[in-house]
């Protein structure tokens, strides 16, 4: 089936095809070359009859929804899976015995970044950076100060501003994962002066987490990384980023080889039907101009963390977004006004009802009709670890009794109800949040917040690691929410996201609202322009309805 | 094949045996324990009082101090000064009762009194000053051994009420006394507690993540708070329960309930909800540690065995436990 599907437009390879010669060694060998893989978990098939190669020196892109088997393809190429039998694996012309014994893909060149990356924080950045070395060389003597000049010249050589000693946990998470990458970067060059292959760099979804500025960072340090001659194989389900870094791009849907598309002349509506294999219509919600009434609820001078004084007008059924470049303090408004963190100042009044945001914890907010979603789904959104049921009730329990106590059988109805609504997948309420996709996981959790029929409901990052199709249905969610009334603070950096669900959208630079963007002006383009320009938009602005009087 | 379907639908599988083997696996040791103690210990092991005086009878001080280990346990914190709480609030009653003569009733109120405190000095230092609960409760326990010691004057106290040791061991029903019915009415008032109620839950949702229990709105200083003080309460219970059965009180003998509470409340945790610290599960778990002892006592082995069947035991049941779950590769991604 794999094979069929691949156009030859799409340069696909079939199992007895030459590999694409573009960009190839001498010899004309792929720098990898993985045939017929499948994996086979408890009789269902994760990974069926996947083909694929890249070629030396390409950043080639991997691309499916949550349960594609992306994940299960890389485990098994890094030796955690053993694969079903049947399928080969040859790097750089040569081949390479299936299943990878653990440990051993280093010595074949290849090198893995995973979401986690890998690093401890309490270790210094020189620490981290060697750890390789310190686990394989049986040495009495540890050179630091030339283990220390190597890392500098590391990371001159790829222009990283990285300090050896600082300790990892005091990085931004951009330099993070920078560190994680140039490790691994590290080994496989270690390899090529040993053996000659220029080796395979893995990148397993390393920018969901990462503002729009430091994926724009870890991109240029891809770009040097194949300008070494090593290739990068960048798993995402980010369309745009896959765009902008890869040459070519495989999909896999539903554990089977889609195709692979040449990145360059494919188009994004081309990638994402290749992807859910049905267009998808994108929701797109029609901005609705509200600054003719008076605001329902209203925010002054909320100021904590690097937010300052901030003001703000909200109407019921409205979706405000909010976004910035990286410190512009826009992303701590959902937190500061939840309670979840402190508050130097501000004040809420919610109808006639004015609260000191600064005194309140969040069990005030959820007492107000407040709900925050977090951006750290299964770490202060939701237990994985507990079932969908579990995770579902939290916030209703109250509601949920029988005579004798809690009514079990009711928690897991309303489970079974809720998760039928926002088809969450599979809907069976007696599994663990962490045995769901991202996705679904995002859905159970919102569905917990607005069961409650929240007044204000604050997200942030509401589609982070969320795939396309279940993207979609989060947006549906949310806007279906807003329709009954509830208003809605959406803090993101992806601006597409924010042009499809806002009604309005303030940009944030130093603490403050430099920029109200409304109506027609809510497209992607406007609003990461506006964001680029952020920082010189300073102090120019005044805002139209802070207050919620008409204009 | 359907393109929309993101996740294949699992199976409905009516029944997994794996996982209903792994929940009774404690309970079915047990069985197989007895059964083997039956054939190879003297005929005197399989009767009727042996189990209702000893296997039932004996260890009701070790069950309701497994039970308040696991109300901490399960919010997420360590309590090792129950043993110390429990040796300390049977001194107390062998002080206030045996030697001043005061009525039961005012022994009792200050035994649950004390509790009330030390519960309250943990949750203290642990919530207050963010320590973690492994030190405080260390030097908790550690405090209060040296103040026993202290009151008590290093001498084992005698002379408890006999209507205390009536109500404890004398009076029986079954031929088993009290103690073991009020352990077992306890334990069903944590299962109620824990399955039933929303502080349950709550107690659930603090144990296992913090950041998401205050983000919904639950106050979780109360709730851990609340677990130290029950378990430090329910120890001073442990003690007077203690003090029925001994008739007196002992300056040290109370801490060496410490490690086999300890065994048990992770034993049980592999049994009834697995990877849960429950009372059922506590319950077979202090029953299959108590029938293992007194059948190797039934052999003629000495009474050191009893540290090394409780070591071995927890081991090998944890072991075992984790071994059911690594064997099913989990996680289709």
């Amino acid at each position: 089936m794999s094979m069929s599907l691949a156009s030859a437009r799409c340069g696909a390879l079939s199992s007895s095809a030459q590999p694409n010669s573009k960009g190839a060694p001498k010899d004309g060998a792929p720098a990898l070359l993985a045939q017929h893989i499948s994996k086979t978990f408890g009789g269902e098939r994760a990974l069926d009859d996947v083909t694929f190669s890249v070629a030396p020196g390409e950043v080639h892109g991997l691309l499916g929804q949550n349960g594609s088997g992306k994940s299960t393809l890389i485990k098994v190429l890094s030796g955690f899976h053993h694969p079903d039998p049947g399928g080969s694996l040859q790097i750089y012309g040569k081949d390479v015995g299936l299943p990878v014994s653990v440990g051993s893909f280093r010595s074949l060149g290849l090198a893995f970044v995973h979401q986690h990356l890998g690093l401890v924080p309490n270790l210094t950045v020189l620490e981290n950076f060697v750890v390789g070395d310190l686990a394989t060389q049986q040495s009495a003597f540890l050179n630091w100060p030339k283990m220390r000049r190597k890392a500098r010249e590391t990371f001159a050589q790829f222009d990283l501003d990285l300090d050896p000693e600082t300790p990892v946990a005091k990085l931004p998470q951009v330099e993070r994962a920078l560190l994680a990458i140039v490790r691994a970067f590290e080994d496989i060059r270690a390899e090529h002066l040993a053996h000659g292959l220029p080796g395979i760099l893995f990148l397993d979804e390393p920018t969901p987490f990462l503002p729009k500025e430091g994926v724009d960072k870890l991109f240029s340090l891809v770009r040097g990384i194949v300008r070494e001659g090593a290739s990068v194989i960048f798993v995402s389900h980010d369309v745009d980023e896959v765009m902008e870094i890869t040459t070519r791009a495989t999909v896999l849907r539903d554990g089977q080889f889609a195709g692979t598309l040449a990145t360059e002349g494919a188009t994004k509506d081309e990638f994402i039907s290749m992807i859910i294999g049905h267009k998808v219509e994108p929701y797109q919600a029609v901005p609705q101009d509200y600054s003719t009434k008076a605001a329902d609820i209203s925010i002054e001078g909320l100021s904590g963390g690097a937010l300052k004084q901030t003001s703000l007008g909200l109407h019921k059924g409205e979706v405000v977004g909010l976004t910035g470049l990286i410190g512009s303090g826009f992303d701590e408004i959902p937190y500061l006004l939840f309670g979840a963190r402190q508050a130097a100042s501000g004040q809420i009044t919610i109808g006639d009802q004015a609260t000191d945001v600064a005194s309140a914890k969040p069990m005030d907010a959820i007492d107000q009709g407040l709900a925050l979603l977090p951006a750290d789904r299964l770490g202060a959104a939701g237990v994985g670890e507990l079932t969908i049921t579990d995770n579902m009730t939290l916030p209703v329990l109250d509601e949920l009794r029988a005579w004798f106590g809690l009514d079990r059988a009711g928690m897991h109805n309303r489970a079974n109800r809720l998760g039928g609504e926002y088809d969450v997948r599979p809907n069976t309420p007696v599994m663990k949040l962490a045995s769901l996709s991202g996705g679904n996981q995002q859905k159970v959790l919102l569905a917990k917040w607005l069961q409650t029929k929240p007044v204000l409901l604050l997200l942030d990052e509401p589609t982070q690691g969320v795939d396309v199709g279940a993207r979609q249905q989060v947006f549906g969610a949310i806007a279906q929410a807003a329709e009954q009334g509830s208003a809605v603070i959406c803090a993101s950096t992806d601006y597409e996201q924010l042009s499809q669900i806002c009604d309005r959208v303030f940009i944030f630079a130093r603490g403050q609202v430099v920029q109200e963007l409304r109506g027609t002006d809510v497209t992607k383009d406007r609003i990461a322009e506006q964001t680029l320009l952020s920082l010189s938009l300073s102090g120019g602005y005044k805002p139209s309805d802070t207050t919620g009087a008409p204009a | 094949m359907n393109d929309q379907t993101t996740s294949a639908a699992p199976k409905k599988s009516s029944f997994n045996w794996a996982r209903e083997l792994e929940r009774y696996a404690l309970l079915i040791a047990w069985v197989l324990l007895i059964l083997f103690f039956s054939q190879v210990a003297p005929a005197s092991f399989l009767t009727w009082s042996t189990f209702s005086s000893i296997i039932f009878g004996s260890q009701a001080v070790l069950l309701i101090l497994t039970l308040a280990l696991i109300i901490p346990l399960t919010a997420g914190d360590f309590d090792l000064s129950v043993a110390a709480v429990l040796t300390f609030s049977a001194m107390l009653l062998a002080i206030l009762n045996a030697q001043m003569g005061w009525p039961l009733w005012a022994a009792f109120l200050v035994c649950f009194g004390m509790g009330l405190t030390v519960g309250l000095v943990n949750a203290f230092f642990i919530i207050f000053f963010r320590i973690h609960s492994l030190i405080v409760t260390l030097g908790t326990a550690s405090i209060i051994q040296g103040v026993i010691l202290w009151v008590s004057g290093s001498q084992t106290l005698t002379g408890v009420s006999n209507t205390l040791i009536e109500w404890v061991i004398v009076k029986r029903f079954l031929q088993i006394p009290m103690a073991f019915y009020y352990a077992i009415i306890l334990a069903a008032i944590i299962w109620y507690v824990f399955e039933h109620t929303s502080i349950g839950r709550r107690l659930l949702f603090v144990g296992r993540g913090r950041e998401v229990a205050r983000l919904s709105g639950i106050s979780v200083t109360k709730v851990r708070a609340g677990a130290l003080v029950s378990s430090a309460m329910l120890a001073s219970l442990a003690g007077i329960i203690n003090g029925g059965t001994t008739g007196g009180a002992d300056p040290l003998s109370g801490l060496t309930f410490l490690l086999p509470a300890f065994a048990a409340a992770f034993l049980g945790a592999t049994a009834i909800i697995p990877g849960r610290f429950n009372p059922v599960g506590s319950v077979i778990a202090v029953f299959f540690l108590v029938t293992g002892i007194t059948g190797l006592n039934f052999l003629g082995v000495d009474t050191f065995v009893q540290n090394i069947f409780n070591g071995a035991a927890l081991i090998v049941a944890v072991s075992a436990s984790q071994l059911v779950r690594g064997r099913q590769e989990q996680g289709i991604t």
